[in-house]
C-alpha cells in the first residue's frame, strides 16, 4: 500500500534558520501517526510544506500520490487542515468560519456539523472576534471533522482546550480512524499521542530522530522499578542495563534499560520478592533520552530553538 | 494608584515602537515644506510676479478649493496659500493614525489587555497616545517654523503658521480619540477620522471658492462652511498677512472639548468593545459568503461603503457650488477670458474636470488601501486556513482584486452621478449632466488602477514592505501632481505618475490610447504580482 504522506530529505531555511534539516517521514494510509517534538522541532514547518504553503529547498514530499506544491488546490479537496495558530476573520462568527472552510473544501456534511458543535459546546453565533484561543481551535477542528476527506493533517490541535474538550477530540480522532482515515496528528503533549497514535515520528531540529510504534519506540526507555524484599539484594549493580541504584538494606530502586528487565527479575526472585511496582515507560522518558541528554551534553546551545 | 499611573512608562514605550514610523512622517512633511517654499522662492522671486499668482489664484475656484484662500502676496503669504492645506493634512493624518494605533489597535492586539494587567491607570492609555502625538506635532511645528525662517521669512508669521498646521494636527487627534471610542476596530476608527478629514477638507473647499475676493483680488473672505472645520480654522490665521492670532484659540478649544469627550466616552465602556453591544450574529453562513469572492465581498464591503459615503458628499458638495461659482466668475470678464484661453474649455467643465481628478485621488486612496488587504489578511495568519482549502493562490488574488476593481469603479461612477445630479438640479438639467459627468469620473478608474497594480505587485514580490511601496508611490505620484509644474519637473518624471496622463475630461476630450496604455500597466502589474505570490512562501505572522 502506498503511504498517504512520504517525505524524504526535506530542507527548509528560513533566512539564517534551518527549519527543517533532512526530514523523513511516512505516514501510512489508514493510521494515526503522531508527530512529536519540542517547540521549534520544526512540526509546523512540515506541515506546511506538506500543504504547499511552503516550498522546500531540498527534499521530496508525497501528499496522496501527488506533490504538494504542484497539486496543493487537488489534494486539499482530499485533505483537512487545522493549524497550530487558528487565525479566523473577526467580523464572521463561527457557524460562518466553519461553513466557508468546509465549503471552500469541497463541501460538509450538515448532520455532522450539528453533532460536533454540540459535542465541543461551542456557539456559533459568536463573532469570532470574541471567541478565546480554545474556541477558534474548536471552529478549525469542526469545520475539519465535518469534512469527509482522506486525510487531517493537525497541527497541535489541543493546546487551548481544555480536558473535557480533549476527551471529545480524542473520540472525533478514533472515530475517524475507524471510518479508515489517516491522521497526522504533531504535538508536544506526549499523553495526547500516547493515547492515540498508532506509530509515532520524533523530530528534533528539523530531523526525525525516531520512527516506529510506540511498541518499538520502547526499547529505548528505561524501566522504573521498586522493590521490596526479604534479604538484601546483591550484585545488582553489576548486571547490565541498571542505573540510579537506590539500596536500602530490603529494599531498592532502579531504571533498567527495557530490554534486559527479563534478566533483571530473574536475579531480583532469588532474594525472596514482598512487592514489586514497575513504571512503564512513557514519551517524556523517551523525550529525556533525546533531548534532556543531549542538552546536558550541549551547554551552549541556545533554549528554545 | 490614580488613572494616570504608568502614562510616563506607556509614552516611552509608544515612543519606542514609533521610532521609525513618526519620524519618516515628520521628515517627509518637513521636506515638503522645505522644497515647496524653496521653489516659491525660485519662481516668484519678486513682488510682482507674486501680485499676478495670487490674483489669479483669489479668482480661480479651482485653487480655492485645491489649495485654500489666497490672504496677500508676500512671500509667506504665497506659501500660506500654497503649502498650508497639504501640510495641515499630512499632520491630520499623521496624528489620526499614532492616536488609533496606541489606543484602539493595542486593544485589538491584546496589548492593552497585558498593559492594564500592570500598574497603570484606566486613562493612562488613552493619555500617552495623545501625549506621544502632541510631542510629534511639537517638533512638527518647530521644524516648520525653523524651515520657514531658514527661508529668510519673519519670526512671527513662521510662528504662527508652524502652530496652524500642529494645531490641526491635534484637532485631528482629538478627533481620534473620539472614533477610537466609537468603533470596534481599530480600521473601523481610522476609518471614521480620515472620514471626518475628508469632510473638513470639503467644507474648507466649499467655504474658500464661494468666498468674496477683496482688496483688487490679493484677499478672499471665506463663506461661513470654512468655519466649520479645523482646517479651515488653521488657515484663517492668515499667517503673514493679518496675522489672526486668535483662530489658535478655537482649535485649542476645540481640542479640550473632544479630548473631554473621549475620557468621558473611554470610562463608560469596557476594554476591548465598541460602544455598540455585540448582537450574536449568523448560526449559519449565507450561500453568497460560500466562495473566494464572497468572502473578500464581506472583508471589503465596509471599507467601501465608508469611501463612497465621502465620495458622495465630495461629488454632491463640488456639484452644488459649480454653478454659483462660474456665475461670480463670469462677473468679471477678464478672469473667465483668461481661462477660456487656458483651454478654450469653459469654466464649469474646467472646474469639474479637477472635482473629478480629486475623486480620481480618492479613488487611488481606497484602490491602494483595499490591495494592501491581501497583505493584513497574510500578515494576521488568516489567508493560511484558507490556502489549507481547495482555493488556488490565483483564485483568492483574483477574488480580492475583482472586488477592488469593481470597488473603484463604483467610486467614480458615485463621484459622477452625485456631482450631475446635483448640479442637474441646480441648472435645471439633470440627464445630460450627469451622462458628461459620469464619462468624466471613469476616465480616472486606469489611473487608480495602476496604483492598485503596484501594490499587487508589491504585495506578491516583497510582502513585508507592501505597504510602504504602495503608500510611498502614491504619495509620490500626488506630489507630481499637485506640485509638478511649480517644481517644473522634466517630463519624464511626470510621465511615471498615472495621474498625469488622465484627460481632463470634461474640459477636455477624454482619447483612448492613453487610458489603454494605463490599463495594460495595471493588468502587467497584477500579473507580475500574481505570478509572484504563487511561486514565494506564504509569510506567516
Ligand atoms: N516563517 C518563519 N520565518 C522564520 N523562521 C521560522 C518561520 N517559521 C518557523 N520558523 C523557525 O523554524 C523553526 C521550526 O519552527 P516550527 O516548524 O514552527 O516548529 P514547531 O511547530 O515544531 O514548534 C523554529 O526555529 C522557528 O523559529
Ligand atoms: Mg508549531
Amino acid at each position: 500500500m502506498t503511504p498517504a504522506i512520504s517525505t524524504s530529505g526535506l530542507v527548509k531555511t528560513f533566512g539564517s534558520t534551518l527549519a527543517l534539516d533532512g526530514l523523513d517521514l511516512t505516514v501510512d494510509a489508514g493510521e494515526v501517526h503522531g508527530f512529536l517534538g519540542p517547540n521549534g522541532a520544526g512540526k509546523s514547518t512540515t506541515i506546511r510544506v506538506l500543504l504547499g504553503l511552503l516550498r522546500s529547498d531540498a527534499g521530496t514530499a508525497t501528499v496522496l500520490g501527488g506533490d504538494p506544491w504542484q497539486d496543493a488546490v487537488a489534494l486539499h479537496r482530499r485533505l483537512a487542515y487545522v493549524p497550530g495558530e487558528v487565525n479566523l476573520w473577526p467580523n464572521l462568527t463561527g457557524g460562518e468560519a466553519i461553513d466557508l472552510l468546509g465549503a471552500l473544501r469541497g463541501g460538509l456534511d450538515p448532520k455532522r456539523r450539528t453533532q460536533l458543535l454540540e459535542r465541543f459546546d461551542l456557539d456559533p453565533t459568536k463573532k469570532c472576534r470574541a471567541y478565546s484561543k480554545g474556541n477558534r481551535q474548536k471552529v478549525a477542528v469542526v469545520a475539519a471533522f465535518a469534512s469527509d476527506v482522506e486525510l487531517y493533517l493537525l497541527d497541535e490541535p489541543t493546546s487551548g482546550l481544555d480536558p473535557l474538550m480533549d476527551a471529545v477530540f480524542r473520540e472525533c480522532v478514533r472515530e475517524a480512524k475507524d471510518v479508515g482515515k489517516t491522521i497526522l496528528l504533531s504535538s508536544h503533549v506526549l499523553a495526547e499521542v500516547e493515547a492515540l497514535a498508532d506509530r509515532v515520528t520524533i523530530i528534533r531540529r528539523g530531523v526525525s530522530v525516531e520512527s516506529g510504534t510506540l511498541g518499538e519506540l520502547r526499547h529505548l526507555t528505561r524501566t522504573s522499578i521498586s522493590v521490596e524484599t526479604g534479604r538484601p539484594i546483591t550484585g545488582l549493580a553489576e548486571l547490565p542495563g541498571v542505573h540510579d541504584l537506590i539500596m536500602d538494606s530490603d529494599q531498592a530502586r532502579f531504571d533498567v534499560d527495557t530490554v534486559y528487565v527479563g534478566g533483571v527479575l530473574r536475579h531480583v526472585a532469588q532474594f525472596d520478592v514482598r512487592t514489586l511496582t514497575s513504571t512503564p515507560p512513557t514519551l517524556e522518558e523517551l523525550f529525556l533520552r533525546h533531548y534532556g541528554d543531549e542538552l546536558a551534553r550541549e551547554p551552549s546551545e541556545p533554549a528554545g530553538t | 494608584m490614580t488613572p494616570f499611573t504608568g502614562t510616563g512608562r506607556l509614552v516611552r514605550l509608544a515612543l519606542r515602537r514609533d521610532r521609525i514610523q513618526l519620524p519618516s512622517w515628520l521628515v517627509g512633511l518637513s521636506l515638503i515644506l522645505w522644497v515647496t517654499v524653496s521653489s516659491i522662492v525660485g519662481f516668484y522671486p519678486g513682488e510682482a510676479e507674486r501680485v499676478r499668482l495670487a490674483m489669479t489664484s483669489a479668482h480661480s475656484p479651482v485653487t480655492l478649493m485645491t489649495n485654500g484662500l489666497v490672504s496677500g502676496a508676500s512671500l509667506g503669504a504665497t506659501v500660506m496659500t500654497q503649502a498650508f492645506v497639504s501640510l495641515a493634512v499630512g499632520a491630520a493624518l499623521m496624528s489620526i493614525l499614532a492616536v488609533v494605533r496606541h489606543t484602539r489597535q493595542n486593544e485589538e492586539t491584546g496589548r492593552a489587555e497585558m498593559i492594564g494587567a500592570g500598574i497603570v491607570g484606566r486613562d493612562a492609555s488613552l493619555t500617552a497616545a495623545l501625549i506621544t502625538v502632541a510631542l510629534a506635532n511639537l517638533v512638527l511645528v518647530a521644524a516648520s517654523v525653523l524651515v520657514l525662517v531658514a527661508s529668510g521669512l519673519p519670526l512671527g508669521g513662521s510662528v504662527l503658521c508652524g502652530l496652524g498646521i500642529g494645531a490641526v494636527g491635534l484637532a485631528f487627534a482629538a478627533i481620534a480619540a473620539v472614533t477610537a471610542q466609537i468603533a470596534e476596530t481599530s480600521r473601523g476608527a481610522n476609518a471614521l477620522a480620515v472620514a471626518a478629514l475628508g469632510i473638513a477638507f470639503v467644507l474648507r473647499a466649499v467655504g474658500d471658492a464661494s468666498g468674496k475676493v477683496i482688496d483688487g483680488g490679493l484677499s478672499v473672505v471665506s463663506a461661513w462652511p470654512t468655519w466649520l472645520s479645523p482646517i479651515g480654522w488653521g488657515q484663517q490665521s492668515r499667517a503673514f498677512d493679518r496675522d489672526q492670532w486668535w483662530v489658535l484659540g478655537i482649535l485649542a478649544l476645540f481640542v479640550v472639548v473632544l479630548v473631554s469627550g473621549a475620557f468621558v466616552l473611554a470610562s463608560r465602556r469596557d476594554l476591548g468593545a465598541g460602544m455598540r453591544a455585540v448582537r450574536p450574529g449568523r448560526p449559519a453562513a449565507a450561500p453568497a459568503l460560500l466562495s473566494p469572492s464572497g468572502l473578500a465581498w464581506r472583508l471589503h464591503r465596509g471599507v467601501l461603503i465608508g469611501w463612497a459615503a465621502g465620495v458622495a458628499v465630495l461629488g454632491a458638495s463640488y456639484g452644488g457650488v459649480a454653478d454659483e461659482i462660474s456665475e461670480m466668475l463670469s462677473d468679471s470678464p477678464e478672469i473667465a477670458q483668461y481661462f477660456e484661453q487656458l483651454g478654450g474649455a469653459s469654466l464649469t467643465d474646467t472646474f469639474f474636470a479637477v472635482t473629478m481628478s480629486v475623486a480620481g485621488i480618492a479613488a487611488a486612496a481606497y484602490a491602494v488601501q483595499a490591495t494592501l488587504r491581501m497583505r493584513s489578511e497574510e500578515a494576521a495568519g488568516r489567508v493560511e486556513p484558507l490556502l489549507g482549502t481547495a482555493v488556488s493562490r490565483p483564485r483568492w488574488m483574483a477574488a480580492n482584486i475583482g472586488v477592488v476593481a469593481l470597488g473603484t469603479l463604483v467610486l467614480m461612477v458615485v463621484a459622477g452621478v452625485t456631482a450631475g445630479v446635483v448640479y442637474g438640479l441646480v441648472v435645471g438639467d439633470v440627464g445630460s449632466n450627469v451622462t458628461t459627468l459620469i464619462g468624466a469620473a471613469l476616465v480616472q478608474v486606469p489611473a487608480a488602477l495602476v496604483l492598485a497594480g503596484v501594490a499587487v505587485a508589491a504585495f506578491g514580490l516583497l510582502p513585508r514592505w507592501a505597504a510602504a511601496i504602495s503608500w510611498a508611490s502614491f504619495a509620490a505620484c500626488l506630489v507630481v501632481l499637485q506640485l509638478g509644474v511649480i517644481l517644473d519637473l522634466p517630463q519624464a518624471v511626470l510621465d511615471l505618475s498615472p495621474f498625469t496622463h488622465v484627460p481632463a475630461a470634461p474640459a477636455e476630450d477624454a482619447t483612448a490610447l492613453p487610458l489603454f496604455a494605463l490599463l495594460t500597466a495595471a493588468v502587467a502589474l497584477t500579473a507580475v504580482g500574481i505570478t509572484a505570490f504563487r511561486r514565494r512562501d506564504l509569510a506567516l505572522p
